[in-house]
């Protein structure tokens, strides 16, 4: 009897804080149900009498947060994020790079000399928005729309042709489709093509990061509103807030996956929504403002470093289609990508905000577009004349070491090369 | 990610197509692409038996990744053609549980490289739900889409997943090679009380076959686990299945031109394994080389290998079994690697003429 006594006033003793809150000096409605809490293992909760039936419309939406309107003006002076002009140069430069590289690299693959592109029409503002806002120590997980953070971060345009081109340069020799770069150095973990794999993955490596001493570093994880459905998603929230690592969980929601829009994608208050259901701290903001994803970043990042994860939500709209595989008319009017384009432009909006501080204008914007423009083609034409990877490479990289079923099989090429190099077009590869 | 072709473009090629079939219906051998061979079968199942639906990304309104399934949302709707959020293990896993329920799905794989999130469903509860009810509940489910090699699409999305799921008993796998196998075999797979794996070959979509006109009827169906002699030969054995076939034919065809007779064996069908005609055959050539897409260890040609070591096939052989597999490392994206990292009909020739000259003094990986 002792005993069970003692265990329930530790019990007690642990709950009053709650208690209090619920007492019947401030709470009487709860008081008139009985005024207990409950002390289930799975959940603490007041017990109520009225029968309380939730649904999605319960709840406001979570707002979205922004910084700048469609003019550029900040809208509320206290919210304007303290940026120095170098910095916002460089943001608003790596937008008109990014836009460059697109129209040329698409256009590339349209007349056959890539296999694959995406394009990042509409979202540049969540790149160079959150990429600002992070450390270069910081670790990437992407999942393909991103080449914006990629560019701000350092990849150069000749590193990221390369890796269209698979030629010999590619960091990534030659091994993946193009978009799927990489770059140890930058911090940016390779991208890999199923979907949401990438999140989980980099929750494991918020986990790392967390358990060196003196942690500096946090992950940063690139997901769009379709990967969202995966299961993967799911596990990535809950093991980012029940093993409380230092990550921001970004979702880009530009409203569609390839044809379906988010409408058949989920039901209820987008991704954000699910931040608080799962413990985790949650920002809705408008992916169009720059500024705006700036600041939810750079506050996010403060947070995810005290090993508090942060889901992001930043809206936006896919401006351009899905791929080079796609053709967005088949599913979505173009009267709708206007609106996207026109009003809610993100470079429009962060150029604006830069010439009313007197750090642009017309003349810088043409030379500059030239210039990004020129960089693109030209290191075009010199990628396309790169030699392919040697053919060694195909066989390396498979295990650490070399297993020697491969070593024989390399052993034997080589030697058939070496008697019919004239039957092969061993010029286009790299020699040693 | 998986979209390779343009559609608008495959999209042109299936309109041409369609066209063609249609007004030359009546004529005695009708030249049909692999992708209207399959959608005619799940157009024809869907109208014999209401049962029937097809579920997966982007099969609705956008006829589906590859465009199989186009313009069958349009004829059934909503109800019968259900696109899915991108929710692979949720999708299979629904598929699943309404095939419990008494439906018959077709489930698509955007390709069969992101059946991997939902393999759980497929290996343990589509294949062995009949078995653990004591045979109570069967689960009558195609799992289909493309499979295999593709182009310029790099590591993780070419690759054959034909002896993963032929190692799963409860389950059949199939791989239609021609447009007859397509139409003939989904039918079959769409009717079978059990579980069928359907692997397709995205890269023979849009390859027309002449097909008779027994098989443009509706009731035109493919018994599983029977192979077919695709061409005769008694020299040699060539067995393969879907794409690998044309290879294998190919290479056939060189040979004969050096007076060296291949027969050819596409098997249609991995699980049941149509061990009986391999046996015949090479009773009559006394060699044998396999020929597959997928990688060499544990794959579908060491299968074959070690059923004829167990059978009195052995006897039968007057040189060792050659397998002729994709190259033992991840598919490269680089064009001129990814064309030397799957057999071609070169691979095939050297292979035959190995075997047949006895020169086989140990067997090199492919
Ligand atoms: C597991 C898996 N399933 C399907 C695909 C095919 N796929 C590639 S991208 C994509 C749409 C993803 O949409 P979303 O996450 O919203 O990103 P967005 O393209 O809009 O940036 C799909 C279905 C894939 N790559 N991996």
């Amino acid at each position: 009897m002792a005993l069970k006594s003692g265990v329930s006033f530790i019990r007690f003793k642990r709950l009053s804080h709650g208690i209090r809150l619920l007492s019947t000096h401030t709470r009487p409605e709860i008081s008139q149900n009985g005024g207990k809490n409950a002390d289930f293992p799975g959940v603490k909760a007041p017990y109520v009498t009225e029968m309380k039936l939730l649904n999605e419309h319960s709840y406001d939406p979570i707002p979205i947060y922004r910084v700048i309107d469609n003019n550029g003006e900040v809208i509320e002076r206290t919210e304007e994020p303290r940026i120095d002009n170098e910095t916002l140069l460089n943001m608003y430069k790596t937008m008109v790079q990014l836009n460059q590289m697109d129209k040329i690299l698409y256009e590339s693959q349209r007349q056959g000399r890539i296999s694959f592109y995406m394009t990042n029409y509409g979202e540049e503002g969540i790149h160079v928005g959150s990429a600002a806002a992070l450390l270069p120590q910081d670790m990437v997980f992407a999942q393909y729309r991103e080449l914006g953070v990629l560019l701000y971060r350092g990849m150069t345009v000749t590193e990221i042709i390369n890796q269209c081109y698979g030629n010999h340069e590619d960091p990534g020799k030659g091994r993946q489709m193009p978009v799927h770069y990489g770059s140890k150095q930058r911090n940016i973990a390779t991208l890999s093509s199923p979907l949401a794999t990438q999140m989980p993955q980099a929750v494991g490596a918020a986990y790392a990061f967390k358990r060196a001493p003196n942690n500096e570093r946090c992950v940063i994880c690139y997901f769009g509103d379709g990967a969202a459905s995966e299961g993967d998603a799911h596990a990535a929230f809950n093991f980012a807030a029940t093993l409380q690592c230092p990550i921001i969980l970004f979702c880009r929601n530009n409203g569609y996956a390839i044809s379906t829009p988010t409408s058949e994608q989920y039901r209820g208050d987008g991704i954000a929504a699910r931040g608080p259901a799962l413990g985790l701290h949650t920002i809705r903001v408008d992916g169009t403002d720059a500024l705006a994803v700036y600041r939810a970043v750079e506050r996010a990042r403060e947070i995810a470093i005290q090993n508090k994860p942060v889901l992001i939500e930043a809206m936006s709209y896919r401006v351009g289609h899905h791929s080079t595989s796609d053709d967005s008319s088949a599913y979505r009017p173009v009267e709708e990508i206007q609106k996207w384009t026109q009003e809610e432009n993100p470079v429009q909006k962060l150029k604006l905000y830069i010439e009313g501080k007197g750090l642009w204008n017309s003349d810088t914007e043409k030379q500059f577009a030239k210039e990004a423009r020129d960089i693109v083609l030209r290191t075009m034409q010199q990628a396309e004349k790169k030699k392919k990877p040697h053919w060694k490479e195909m066989l390396e990289d498979v295990y650490y070491d070399m297993p020697p079923h491969l070593q024989k099989q390399m052993n034997q090429m080589e030697k058939h090369l070496k008697k019919y190099k004239e039957h092969y077009p061993l010029d286009q590869f790299q020699s040693e | 990610m998986a979209l390779k072709s343009p559609p608008v473009l495959l999209g042109l090629l299936g309109r041409l197509s369609r066209r063609s079939f249609s007004t030359s219906k009546a004529l005695a051998s009708t030249p049909v692409t692999v992708r209207d061979a399959l959608k005619q079968a799940i157009d024809e199942e869907m109208e014999r038996d209401d049962k029937v639906f097809v579920l997966g990304e982007e099969v609705a309104q956008y006829d589906g990744a590859y465009k199989v399934t186009r313009g069958l949302w349009k004829k059934y709707g909503d109800k019968r053609v259900i696109d899915t959020p991108i929710t692979e293990i949720g999708f299979a896993g629904i598929a699943v549980g309404a095939a419990f329920g008494g439906l018959k799905p077709i489930c698509e794989f955007m390709t069969f490289n992101f059946s991997m999130q939902a393999i759980d469903h497929i290996i343990n509860s589509a294949a062995k739900t009949f078995y653990m009810s004591a045979g109570a509940i069967p689960v009558p489910i195609v799992f289909r889409g493309p499979n295999g090699v593709a182009a310029g699409v790099g590591a993780q999305h070419s690759q054959c997943f034909g002896a993963w799921y032929g190692n799963c008993p409860g389950l059949k796998v199939l791989m239609p090679y021609s447009a007859e196998d397509a139409k003939g075999l989904l039918k079959a797979a769409i009717r079978d009380p059990d579980p069928v794996v359907f692997l397709e070959d995205e890269l023979m979509y849009g390859v027309p076959f002449p097909m008779s006109d027994e098989a443009m009827s509706a009731d035109f169906v493919l018994p599983i686990g029977k192979a077919k002699i695709e061409r005769p030969g008694s020299h040699i054995t060539l067995v393969c299945a879907g794409k690998a076939t044309d290879t294998a034919l190919q290479a056939a065809n060189e040979l004969a031109g050096n007076g060296i007779e291949c027969e050819v064996i596409n098997l249609r069908s991995i699980r049941p394994l149509d061990f009986d005609t391999i046996a015949q055959s090479v009773a009559k050539t006394h060699h044998l080389v396999t020929v597959e897409q997928g990688w060499p260890q544990s794959g579908i040609g060491a299968e074959i290998c070690a059923r004829v070591m167990e059978s009195s096939a052995f006897f039968e052989l007057d040189a060792p079994v050659w397998r002729v597999t994709g190259v033992d490392v991840p598919m490269p994206y680089t064009r001129s690697l990814e064309g030397l990292a799957v057999p071609r009909a070169p691979d095939v020739v050297a292979a035959v003429t190995a075997v047949l000259g006895n020169k086989i003094v140990e067997p090199i990986r492919q």
